[in-house]
């Protein structure tokens, strides 16, 4: 899986908790919680859906690795890459 | 039409869910509404047999009109109304039990012979269409068919289209909505204020260990440790559980408690967890994710909005630290929780840096007074520090 189909799976399950942002528009490197305006139970949300999805383990003392667009596209890329 | 709660005045049928003759028990839904609230879920209140439908999709019916005829099981069929009688003219034989205490009263048209077209009369009574409200185009402004037909065909068009957007609520409606509330909380209620800071650091690192091994769908967040302290208060605390109406405060049988959910885009509903007190914390959790998640989609159930006893509003990890709450009536408190914050704290003589988080507390002056407020604030602050007993 690349780095540009899990990005396009991100944008996919933040679209189902955010509908009406525009992903494209999201600054990847701010964090994501005040660009797209999620609170802590929709990034909880997020994370249980990337991990049923992709089948990667995210302990939540990573939590604050995946809390920007570039981040969690790195470390979901990182983690994949080194399971397969 | 379920009442559900202080701002709600009526609301739309969109969605009917059982059939007459299927058997119904308490807790069922039944129907979908269209309220200003978004799409509310109806429950049964009773065991019995569905046995007529009373209002038709589309139709908008002020709280407390009956929707349909539920008999026990083994009774008798309700009587059909007679063909000519305008059908609400006719209250039913036995109305389905009220969910509320107040039951507003049905609206119920005069029972004068409306002049129609015995087309237009069938078509009426099929449709469930009032006459009352029909302007007939016949000669002497008697009713023909083609004047019910067109409210018929508009009123399909109206459920029609609203059952294609279920999640799209009126954003104005909602907005009206919350006003109403909040108007009448802050005419009507004497509230008064109170706020404390408590160290968080237990809870954090509690949820931080439960959380450690366990894959996300499994893990807790701080704000169910919030709900479930309160809820636990509360128990102990009953002035400050329940609801205030018609100058009479009535404690709650058991503690509901209000999470308020903010709306993505504007507005905010605090749908109830029944029974909060009693719930382990990873039940409550399940239960807060499935409410969000249900809010977000725009469907939430009449019970969930009618049955608060308390709120809580948490501000989760972002925003600011105190919440000054405002009571949602018929309810006599809110507690609020801040963002959980590291601040110096003093720990015996020496200083050290904490996670603290602002409790507060809005009541109501004409049940309780600040002295017992204190002491339940004070009373969810101290659960909060053995988080393996909640």
């Amino acid at each position: 899986m690349t780095a540009n189909d899990i990005r396009a799976v991100l944008q996919d399950e933040l679209g189902r908790i955010a509908p009406e942002i525009d992903f494209d528009s999201l600054d990847a490197r701010a964090d994501l919680r005040e660009e797209a305006d999620i609170d802590s139970m929709d990034f909880l949300n997020l994370l249980t859906a990337l991990h049923v999805r992709l089948h990667v383990d995210i302990p939540e003392a990573d939590n604050a690795k995946l809390i920007t667009v570039q981040g969690a596209i790195d470390y979901l890329t990182a983690k994949l890459a080194a399971t397969a | 039409m379920p009442s559900l709660g202080a701002d709600m005045e009526a609301g739309t049928l969109v969605e009917w869910l059982r059939k007459p003759g299927e058997t119904v028990k308490r807790g069922d839904i039944i129907a979908v509404a269209e309220t200003q609230k978004g799409a509310i879920e109806i429950e049964v209140f009773d065991d019995g047999v569905l046995d007529r439908y009373l209002v038709d999709l589309g139709v908008e019916v002020p709280v407390g009109t009956p929707l349909a005829i539920i008999r026990k099981e083994g009774e008798a069929a309700a009587p059909t109304p007679a063909p000519s009688a305008p059908p609400r003219a006719e209250p039913p034989p036995q109305p389905p039990p009220a969910p509320t205490a107040q039951p507003a009263a049905p609206a119920v048209p005069a029972a004068g012979r409306v002049a129609a077209s015995p087309a237009a009369r069938q078509l009426a009574e099929a449709r469930r269409i009032d006459l009352a409200q029909v302007t007939g185009s016949g000669p002497g402004g008697v009713i023909v068919l083609a004047d019910v037909a067109r409210l018929a065909a508009e009123a399909q068009l109206a459920a029609k289209a609203r059952v294609k957007s279920p999640a799209a609520f009126n954003i104005e409606q909602m907005r009206m909505a919350i006003a109403a509330a909040m108007s009448r909380s802050k005419r009507e209620i004497p509230h008064y204020y109170l706020a404390d800071t408590i160290d968080a650091a237990q809870a954090v690192n509690w949820v931080a260990a439960h959380n450690a091994d366990r894959p996300p769908q499994e893990r807790l967040l701080v704000g169910a440790l919030f709900v479930k302290a309160t809820a636990l208060a509360a128990k102990s605390f009953p002035e400050f559980n329940g609801k205030f109406e018609a100058g009479v405060f009535t404690a709650g049988p058991a503690v509901h408690a209000g999470v308020a959910i903010a709306i993505r885009g504007g507005g905010l509903i605090a749908p109830a967890i029944h029974g909060a007190s009693e719930l382990p914390l990873d039940e409550l959790m399940a239960k807060m994710r499935d409410l969000v998640a249900r809010v977000r989609a725009g469907r939430f159930r009449s019970s969930e909005i009618a049955d608060p006893t308390i709120t809580v509003s948490s501000l989760g990890d972002r925003g600011v630290e105190t919440l000054f709450g405002v009571i949602y009536p018929p309810q006599v408190a809110i507690v609020g929780f801040g963002k959980i914050v590291d601040r110096p704290w003093a720990e015996g003589d020496a200083l050290a840096v904490r996670p603290v988080v602002t409790t507060t507390l809005a009541a109501d002056h004409r049940v309780s007074d600040g002295h017992r407020g204190a002491l339940f604030l004070a009373r969810i602050g101290e659960l909060l520090q053995r988080p393996e007993a909640l």
